[in-house]
């Protein structure tokens, strides 16, 4: 069997860690919202918003790259429908990674709450204080996380099953194993 | 004889456009905000409902006197959570405090329309001695006092228990307030 063809070495680091930003900051902001206002709900509020500023920040560079370079082609053999899906997918994926955030944000602004990310850098507010407009973002902030969530689960069993089900070399794509496309 | 003499100084240092007492308060002219950081970001917040008596002649400042009452119910402490959270007893107790008091105590002249007031801040039943810089600016219709100070939170016991990490919510609170009144 041929070495399977993986993604750039920048690609793989920004997919992880922009992965491993969204499984932290996913479960953190369904937690503290309900929680009684304390310290600790405040310091909470304020990571989930690092995190939010960073994955911002990273899928801006990750779009970049991803805009710039092509990325390893699908295996034989997998249908036509799937292709288009996985194009679908991918793309409204990288959507919700950049307005996610920027919902967060403009929503933070609008309830009273500048973001300055690590307690450092201020961001500007886009939008003045308003809680018609806060509450209205609040709602679509969530309804984005949870279609998400939805399209994260579906790029998961899509990966899994390509790999475990189909019994191709999938996962290697996103790991460092397989051979850089070159 | 020198009563006199006082009165002739009075009356030279002062001309006759500048001697008027101010001591009617425009209430909706007058604003007390302030500033504070929670976690590294600036909130703003302040006082709708105060009252204020005072009197100030510029040619007798050391004669001035303030007193400010405000009501701590008509806070806006950034949130609606925050105004709520505000009201409890690790914060201001107001079931218990619903008012804070300022009471002057010396006005001294510092030249240019700058002036230093000393008095008694109570809050939270604790009494602390602040000194507050003030400007007085004249105006055709009103004069505005404006002024401020940094207030330490813990000081008053305001934030207590969990709330006294100043990590969080800073320990210095910066307060500014207009006051506008007329001599009539």
């Amino acid at each position: 069997m041929s070495a399977v063809m993986r993604y750039s070495t920048p690609a793989i680091v920004l997919h992880w860690l922009v992965a491993l930003l969204i499984f932290a900051g996913f479960p953190l902001g369904v937690y503290m919202v309900d929680l009684p206002l304390s310290p600790d709900k405040l310091k909470l509020y304020s990571y989930h918003k690092w995190i939010g500023v960073t994955v911002l920040l990273l899928v801006a560079v990750r779009l970049g790259w991803r805009l710039t370079h092509t990325p390893p082609p699908l295996p034989d053999g997998i249908a036509t429908w799937q292709r288009r899906a996985s194009a679908i997918t991918h793309g409204l994926l990288y959507g919700l990674m950049i307005a996610i955030p920027l919902s967060g944000w403009l929503m933070s602004s609008a309830k009273g709450f500048q973001t300055v990310w690590f307690g450092v850098l201020p961001l500007p507010d886009l939008v003045g204080k308003d809680k018609a407009l806060g509450d209205l973002l609040a709602g679509v902030h969530q309804a984005l996380n949870f279609t998400l969530l939805a399209l994260v689960i579906l790029h998961v069993a899509a990966a899994l099953k390509h790999h475990f089900i189909e019994r191709r070399p999938f996962l290697q794509r996103m790991a460092w194993g397989g051979k850089e496309r070159t | 004889m020198r009563m006199t003499g006082l009165i002739l100084l009075a009356a030279l240092a002062a001309p006759a456009a500048n001697a008027v007492e101010y001591q009617t308060v425009l209430p909706k002219q007058s604003t007390i905000h302030f500033e504070f950081r929670q976690m590294g970001v600036p909130i703003k917040g302040g006082f709708k409902r105060f009252t204020t008596q005072m009197a100030f002649d510029p040619a007798r400042p050391e004669a001035a006197r303030a007193q400010i009452e405000i009501d701590l119910a008509s806070i806006d402490a950034g949130s609606p959570e925050a105004d709520d959270e505000s009201a409890g007893k690790l914060w201001f107790n107001r079931s218990v405090y619903p008012k804070a008091t300022f009471v002057s105590s010396q006005v001294r002249a510092l030249g240019n329309n700058r002036y230093e007031m000393r008095g008694t801040l109570t809050l939270k039943g604790k009494s602390r001695d602040m000194v507050v810089p003030v400007t007085f600016a004249p105006g055709n219709k009103a004069a505005v006092f404006d002024g401020g100070f940094v207030l330490r939170r813990l000081d008053f016991g305001i934030g207590e228990g969990m709330w006294s990490d100043v990590a969080t919510v800073a320990n210095e609170v910066q307060v500014r307030f207009r006051i506008a009144a007329t001599g009539n």
